[in-house]
């Protein structure tokens, strides 16, 4: 008992969990979250899908909490229900882009030279390009699918990404454990992924995770636009449009946003928290 | 001298960059498997072989791509981006008529988010960890975490329909006339005109969208100028600066703030950028006849010289706006020198 008692004290996340209010709604918004998202088959009260003419654009009442769309569906359904195509949206976005952005840049930074100054370049140029221009024109091209949309965003989110990697792994390729492993015949690749790797990943885990608000805002703005899953599936943004149509039934579009708005603020509450927790200057004032 | 030196080699890169933009948008319209004329042309021209033939010769098309390319960056030199697919006017032509009302709008977005976020930040450091600071810290949160689309909307339900306080959609009311063509913003030529009553409105107009526009930079800005002044403010000449006997609004308006601006001024930069990708939801949401809504209807027509117009629009936009921060360091900061 008195262990733990003192695990908890001396823990330095469980302290910046009790310091950082803002951090605790964050964690605790994103744990419902992931709740709804395991159990929302059995925590939507109808079908998302099922449609009821007779029922279109009811307000909240007792049987519909947040009321019903223009087709009659129950909108507290769709919402559970599509939290796990827009949650997901993102978090695949992020863990993508985070990849292939770690991959990317590890390699330019640690070969350097010609390489690592076109590549970089050629991130600029993609990340200069704007996202929502360049998602509107694959997804008109290419038909609005989940697919394309993700892919687009891949496209344009990794730079971010390759240039934290980059920074960090030229920083830790000057190591002297890296000289050393070198000394001892390791070869290349053995040095960039028992070496470089594992040292430069952390600043990139870090931007994941204050980038998923970021990407989920994403998501929702070009499903939004139209540009995600085809119509019948629950998604937030697509209901936020439906709403924008009917736009006197308040509650179309309101719960959907909500939905939305409550996981990019607890990603972000997360992010904020867990940089202020990382930053030494910040910290040191902290304390 | 040597800033002039910086600036050549900016518009150097500057310079790449555009002609990067332009090239990618001619591999994303060689690698996408639609046609344009299926996108633009009746279903009825389509069955006809002689009119989709006609229409691929007039507008280039059944040339190859890379041809295609050159003739363009050839008439881009001469100041020609060609002729939209879609309005069938010159792209330059459209970009005149509808960027005068984005650059108004986002004018009134960048300020108002610089006002409000460099208020926040200011007031959040100062009343560090006191309730004040914990609510403005909120607030800046829910501003890069809403979704702009949904804000707009609950905006005008509540602010136009419900409560009546501001206009609805749209520039101007229908009752009144657009001011004379002056600069293309409707604040601007009102004031010139001396018309009050038009520049009333089309103010109150602007106020919805223009929040809409400012709410993720305002979170970013007051967020950023509230670490960095509490950054400067643990340093060791603001302690001097106390120990000497100043007053605490004299510390931080003459020591601390022209410092902590520098770093805010690279979230004034980015939050640009931001602008120019929310536009596109605004002005949909709010029918602002501007940049957005052309380039929302270009992309789904795959009007291709419209798209590489706006997209070349919006990246000099952007490099333009940087390199502007860049050389308000200079003058914030008299250590910064560009070698």
């Amino acid at each position: 008992m008195k262990n733990k008692k003192s695990f908890l004290k001396n823990n330095t996340v469980f302290q910046a969990l009790r310091t950082n209010t803002l951090l605790t709604i964050g964690v605790v918004i994103c744990a419902i979250w992931l709740f709804v998202i395991i159990f929302a088959d059995y925590l939507a009260p109808y079908d998302p899908l099922l449609q009821d003419l007779s029922l279109r654009l009811q307000p909240p009442c007792r049987e519909h909490l947040f009321g019903t769309d223009s087709l009659g569906r129950d909108i507290l359904s769709r919402v559970l229900a599509g939290s796990r195509i827009s949650i997901g949206a993102g978090l695949q976005c992020v863990i993508i882009s985070a990849v292939a952005g770690m991959l990317i840049g590890g390699i330019s930074g640690y070969i350097g030279g010609i390489f690592d100054d076109v590549v970089m370049r050629i991130g600029e140029l993609f990340s200069s390009f704007p996202t929502i221009i360049l998602a509107m024109v694959i997804a008109s091209a290419m038909g609005p699918s989940l697919f394309n949309t993700l892919l687009t965003m891949c496209i344009v989110w990794w730079p971010n990404y390759a240039r934290v990697m980059r920074a960090m792994v030229i920083q830790v390729k000057s190591n002297e454990y890296v000289e050393a492993s070198r000394c001892l015949g390791a070869s290349r690749m053995r040095i960039f992924i028992r070496e470089i790797l594992p040292n430069s990943i952390s600043s990139v885990i870090v931007l994941t995770t204050v980038d998923f608000g970021n990407a989920i805002l994403l998501f929702a703005s070009l499903s939004y636009l139209g540009l995600g899953s085809p119509p019948p599936a629950p998604e937030w943004g697509a209901m936020v449009s439906n709403g924008a149509e009917q736009f006197y039934y308040w509650w179309v579009a309101t719960f959907p946003g909500l939905a939305i708005l409550s996981v990019s603020l607890g990603a972000n509450f997360i992010g904020d928290g867990i940089r202020d927790y990382l930053d030494p200057k910040l910290r040191k004032t902290i304390s | 001298m040597n800033v002039l030196r910086y600036l050549g080699r900016r518009l150097v890169f500057t310079v790449f960059l555009l002609i990067g933009v332009t090239m990618m948008v001619y591999i994303i319209s060689y690698m996408v498997p639609s046609d344009p004329v299926v996108a633009n042309l009746s279903a009825r021209n389509l069955n006809n072989e002689e009119m989709v033939q006609a229409y691929r010769e007039k507008w280039g098309l059944d040339q190859p791509v890379y041809k295609q390319y050159f003739t363009y960056l050839n008439n881009l030199l001469h100041g020609d981006m060609g002729t939209s697919l879609r309005t069938e006017r010159a792209v330059m032509e459209d970009l005149k008529l509808y960027f005068p009302a984005t650059l108004e709008l986002s004018i009134f977005g960048i300020l108002f988010a610089v006002f409000f976020g460099m208020l926040f930040g200011i007031i959040s450091a100062i009343k560090r960890n006191k309730w004040v600071d914990q609510i403005l810290r909120g607030v800046s949160v829910l501003g890069v975490s809403v979704p702009v689309f949904w804000m707009a909307l609950l905006l005008l339900f509540v602010f136009y329909l419900k409560l009546g306080i501001f206009p609805g959609p749209g520039r101007l009311s229908a009752s009144l006339t657009p001011p004379v063509h002056k600069t293309g913003l409707y604040t601007v030529d009102a004031l010139l005109m001396g018309d009050i009553k038009v520049f009333a409105d089309a103010f109150k107009h602007l106020c919805l969208p223009g929040i809409c526009m400012g709410l993720f930079t305002m979170g970013l800005i007051s967020r950023t100028s509230r670490s960095s002044l509490l950054e400067v403010l643990s340093l060791d000449y603001i302690r001097t600066a106390r120990a000497k006997g100043l007053r605490e609004r004299d510390v931080i308006i003459k020591h601390a703030l022209g410092n902590s601006l520098i770093s805010v001024l690279t979230v004034i930069g980015l939050g640009f950028g931001n602008l120019l990708g929310g536009m596109v939801l605004v002005e949909s949401v709010f029918a602002w006849p501007g940049i957005g809504q052309y380039a929302y209807k270009a992309a789904q027509n795959l009007d291709f010289p419209a798209i590489v117009g706006v997209s070349l629009l919006i990246a000099l936009n952007y490099v333009v706006i940087n390199i502007v921060v860049d050389l308000l360091y200079c003058v914030l900061d008299p250590r910064v020198r560009y070698m």
